[in-house]
């Protein structure tokens, strides 16, 4: 797998940093009645290569969480480190599928997709990058929707563009914030399907928000659930053990899955139920 | 265009249809005009007014309407001439207006601070009537041609200013996140990003300021230019001849409609920039 920070830049710290660690994570908004506190002191080590879903109610900070990992958001006191290295603006390494898809709608599925790897490897020549463009359209399936504009293509085509643009500029770590929220079942899972096999071959870190249990519990190495805001903090952290290739029928014929997801229901709804 | 429907073979249903739904289009503004036209025969029928009704205004100009590409040397020229050398004025100082005017645009969108110390300026200079700039442009330039030039550039320029900052500025978050998470230089940026999210706002811009260049045309051309429409207006009024007011009333339907022509000729040109994307 590419990386794009040289492995020999990791600083030479006594215990070697793990992958991604959010260490001692605090963030307050200034609101006009006092500061709001959201997350409190948030601590989570992920390795590489780990798909980790993070569920939780509404409002509780999961989108605060990530974007503190993507950069988008600086933290209140405490950091995320990448390999050693303080998180302090969003970066390429760190990709993002945006919840509203985010293309430019004034570009083809193909140049939204070149546009990234262009920009993320200059020096590339261009047949390469071309190559790279069409070898993730065709990985979502979507070479024949190439030179369509997002206008003309459905909700799950343009998720799945999104995702062909994260995964063609080869991040270290890939951030899908309910990626898949927008979508009818059926292309949900068709493209939670897509997304595991991607995530195969790229071995790519993936942290994902959902609020469908099913959906983690089908992709995740581990759940993370967060307790409700203010002041929100990790709950619990479910490890997944289902063997991969993992096969959605197989796997909710598991005794096992059961088990997991009454905890992760117990969790949501009965220790941390939303009272309204 | 004004034979009735009625009175029209019904050979096709459809083309009947056509010619009615038409019909339903052009009927109120003929009745409209035609009752005007009337009013305004019948106000100049009173013994001793000056102004000419439409009857008399086609008789003292039909030769006008007739010859617009005459020319017998100097500045006496047809009014398709006339309206020829105005509208290379105005595509002179329109398309400086244009350029300046969306390279101000964006510097002021991008920069909180430009746009803080730019805006009260804009707002003073906006609304200054282009007949203000005209002494101001004789005295700076001396002479009437480039003054002319002026007075249209800085009419026009405002609306251009404005609407392409307000372009700049509405980018949506989203695309500026793919930017920014991308770490798109300052030309990728530029020419993915900025100038197609923006090219709806300045085209906004560009049609309001066309209209007012062409506004500005007949004070610009007021003293001392070099033939144009708005000097054959004045020219027509300070040789207060019997003939007169009738060129002036012409002239002036001229200008109205090439201005409308102006207007959408910039809007289409926008729709098929803007469909592109
Ligand atoms: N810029 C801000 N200023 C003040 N409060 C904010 C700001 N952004 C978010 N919040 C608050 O922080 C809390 C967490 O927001 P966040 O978007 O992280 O929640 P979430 O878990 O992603 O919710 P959802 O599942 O609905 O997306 C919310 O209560 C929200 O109102
Ligand atoms: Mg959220």
């Amino acid at each position: 797998m590419q990386t794009l920070i040289n492995e020999d830049f990791t600083p030479q710290t006594l215990q070697p940093d793990p992958f991604l660690v959010v260490d001692n994570l605090s963030k307050v908004y200034p609101t006009k009645s006092g500061d709001y506190t959201v997350l409190d002191q948030v601590n989570l080590t992920v390795s590489e290569g780990e798909f980790v879903c993070v569920i939780g109610h509404s409002g509780c900070g999961k989108s605060t969480l990530l974007d503190m990992v993507s950069g988008f958001r600086q933290p209140s006191s405490g950091e995320v480190r990448l390999q050693g290295k303080q998180i302090t603006q969003p970066g390429p390494d760190r990709m993002v599928v945006f919840q509203n898809y985010s293309l430019l709608p004034w570009k083809t599925a193909f140049e939204n997709v070149y546009l990234a790897v262009n920009s993320v490897y200059p020096d590339k020549p261009k047949k390469d990058k071309e190559d790279i463009v069409h070898k993730h359209l065709a990985m979502v399936g979507l070479e024949e929707a190439a030179n369509k504009k997002p206008g003309q293509l459905s909700g799950g085509m343009k998720q799945r563009v999104s995702i062909a643009r994260a995964l063609a500029i080869y991040p270290q770590v890939l951030i899908l914030d309910e990626p898949f929220g927008a979508l009818d079942a059926i292309t949900k899972e068709e493209l939670q399907e897509e997304l595991l096999q991607i995530w195969t071959e790229h071995r790519v870190t993936v942290l994902m928000i959902t609020h469908d249990i099913d959906e983690a519990l089908f992709l995740a190495d581990r759940v993370v659930m967060m307790t409700n805001g203010p002041a929100a903090k990790i709950g619990e952290i479910l490890d997944i053990p289902f063997p991969r290739p993992r096969i959605r029928t197989q796997i909710m014929e598991d005794p096992h899955y059961y088990t997991l997801r009454n905890q992760a229901l117990d969790f949501l709804f009965s220790r941390f139920a939303t009272h309204d | 265009m004004t034979i009735h429907p009625s009175l029209r073979p019904a050979s096709s249903s459809a083309f009947v249809e056509t010619i009615q739904k038409h019909a339903k289009l052009l009927i109120p503004p003929i009745v409209c005009t035609a009752v005007l036209l009337t009013v305004w025969q019948l106000l100049c029928l009173a013994p001793d007014t000056k102004m000419p009704g439409p009857i008399r205004v086609l008789q003292q100009t039909y030769e006008l309407i007739l010859n617009p590409f005459y020319d017998d040397g100097g500045t006496s020229k047809g009014l398709g001439w006339q309206i020829w050398i105005s509208l290379q004025r105005v595509m002179i100082g329109y398309s400086l207006a244009a350029i300046v005017g969306i390279a101000l645009g964006v510097l002021i969108g991008m920069s909180q601070f430009m746009r803080r110390g730019l805006d009260p300026m804009i707002q003073v200079l906006r609304t200054v009537p282009p007949l203000a700039w005209l002494p101001l442009a004789l005295g700076i330039f001396q002479s009437s041609d480039p003054a002319a030039l002026f007075v249209i550039f800085i009419t026009a320029i405002w609306p251009i200013v404005i609407n392409t900052a307000l372009g700049v500025q509405q980018i949506p978050q989203d695309y500026n996140n793919v930017a920014k998470v991308l770490r798109l230089s300052g030309r990728e940026y530029f020419f993915n990003i900025l100038v197609p999210s923006t090219v709806p706002y300045v085209f906004g811009g560009l049609r309001i300021g066309i209209g007012l260049a062409w506004l500005a045309i007949v004070a610009a051309e007021m003293l001392k230019a070099e033939g144009g429409i708005g000097f054959f207006i004045w020219d027509a009024y300070n040789a207060g001849n019997e003939n007169s007011m009738s060129e002036i009333i012409i002239a002036v339907l001229y200008v109205g409609l090439v201005g409308l022509a102006l207007d959408r000729l910039v809007s289409y040109l926008g729709s098929l920039i803007v469909s592109e994307n």
